[in-house]
């Protein structure tokens, strides 16, 4: 189980309060990625499709940024392990947007 | 007794305004969507309860919401606004080629008769279509694909489709406006298109009368005279008689022939009103005094419209789809500014007053009369 925090935004439009909790779906053997957090987080809240990741080139959306355990995971590939506390269940993922203007 | 609801569009989400049909007492519903920017909300004429919302932002992109009744509930529809095929390319400010890229719906236009059917026009400009109430998006490419659009360039608010007319006279005749490639036609439902710039005259480019490249900010026209256009380009006011063959410049004796919206009243065809701004660099009234202009012989002629709006120190722009009409008897008049004043008028233009005063800047305003 993964626990992922949205920014107020992204609550408001998925209709959810609080973290949300995923259980990943994935391959079994596969290792716990970002990608396969996104994708499960999307393939549960539709509506969330194009407003972390862009529609059409699947990249991180400019001013979104990815947190856990202290770091910034932001421009880490999307394939990469994500930290064994995330997986655990210890940590958030944390999903906000950037300090970019009022 | 009928009612009307104003749908508001603003920097900082969207405001539904409604009165009964008097239009003296106005109801303010909102913010919904809050801290989105809400370029366009817009209802469908054969299902007023049908409403289509643009909510865009810096942060997490285009979403298109829907709702069935009348804007009490939304629902998120299809966002997947991709280009078709060869994306191309275009001109960047500095004259280098530049790939589309897709930023944000401008404008929504739900078709007369299927509640299900809407157009959207995007930035960097193309057209968009849904069959299935907004839930999947096709582009109708030829438009971007045209042979001119190599040579098409933003303006300074990005390039941008942002005024749509499907023809109620021609059931295929579909009228886009880009900023700032100029105007096009399509006979054929949007398969071809063709550019109606003739007669335009443009002074920030350098072959004035060019087949593309002019500033349209916006085209209306009244449905009963389907072959008549008027237009609020960058500078000039023009009207077509030949559905857009052919332009004129009926700017007349306006104190400023620059703005951006344009709207005709809903019962006199040759009644026309816009809102003129000092200059393309001084984006606010002339003089600090709002006025909004009424031209009861199709242009050419105009009257100040005063009463009931700010005549001094008054700096706010009215954007280009921020002016709409309902189809009352007296016709209802409606604009928005950026500093986020809802105007209307209830007899015609003759007399203004605030429905409200202290909204986000206003991006888009339409009239929808409720049965």
């Amino acid at each position: 189980m993964i626990r992922v925090v949205l920014p107020a935004h992204l609550k408001n439009l998925a209709h959810v309060t609080g973290e949300v909790r995923l259980e990943l779906t994935g391959p079994a053997a596969g290792p716990v990625t970002q990608r396969l957090v996104l994708d499960t987080l999307e393939a549960r809240y539709p509506m969330l499709l194009g407003t972390i990741r862009d529609r059409n080139s699947g990249k991180r959306r400019a001013f979104i940024r990815f947190y856990a355990c202290e770091e910034d995971l932001s421009n880490e590939s999307p394939d990469a392990p994500l930290p064994e506390r995330v997986i655990a269940g210890e940590e958030p993922y944390i999903i906000l947007g950037a300090m970019a203007g009022g | 007794m009928s009612g009307v609801r104003v749908l508001v569009g603003t920097r900082k989400g969207a405001f539904v305004l409604t009165s009964d049909g008097r239009r003296g007492d106005w109801t303010v519903d909102g913010p919904h969507f809050g801290g989105w920017e809400i370029y366009h909300l817009t209802g469908s004429p054969a299902d007023p309860n049908r409403l289509y919302a643009s909510q865009s932002g810096g942060w997490f992109g285009q979403l298109i919401q829907r709702s069935d009744d009348g804007g009490r509930t939304w629902n998120t529809v299809g966002n997947d606004f991709a280009y078709s095929g060869e994306v191309g390319d275009h001109l960047w400010y500095d004259g280098t080629p530049r790939p589309w890229e897709f930023k944000r719906i401008w404008h929504l236009e739900p078709s007369r008769d299927d509640p299900d059917t809407v157009y959207a026009g995007a930035e960097d400009a193309a057209l968009y279509r849904s069959t299935d109430g907004g839930q999947k998006w096709t582009e109708l490419t030829a438009l971007r694909t045209h042979p001119t659009g190599p040579r098409w360039q933003p303006g300074a608010g990005g390039m941008c489709l942002h005024t749509i007319i499907l023809d109620p006279a021609h059931q295929d005749r579909i009228y886009v406006a880009i900023s700032a490639a100029g105007a096009f036609r399509s006979d054929d439902a949007g398969a071809s298109w063709l550019p109606i710039n003739k007669g335009l005259r443009s002074g920030e480019i350098p072959d004035e009368d060019a087949e593309v490249g002019h500033c349209v900010h916006h085209i209306t026209q009244h449905p009963s005279r389907p072959d008549t256009l008027f237009m609020q380009k960058h500078w000039d006011v023009m009207r077509s008689d030949d559905a857009g063959a052919n332009w004129r410049e009926v700017s007349g004796d306006l104190p400023s022939d620059f703005g951006f919206p344009i709207a005709v009243h809903a019962h006199e065809p040759e009644t026309i009103y816009v809102v003129p701004i000092k200059s393309d660099s001084e984006h606010y009234p002339p003089e600090g005094k709002l006025r909004v202009y009424r031209s009861r012989t199709g242009g050419g002629d105009w009257e100040p419209l005063t009463k009931g709006l700010p005549q001094s120190d008054c700096y706010v722009n009215v954007l280009r789809d921020a002016m709409a009409v309902d189809t009352l008897d007296p016709c209802g008049i409606y604009f928005g500014t950026t500093g986020g004043q809802v105007y209307h008028s209830a007899d015609g233009g003759d007399s203004w007053a605030p429905i409200v005063r202290d909204l986000p800047p206003v991006l888009s305003v339409e009239a929808q009369v409720l049965p």
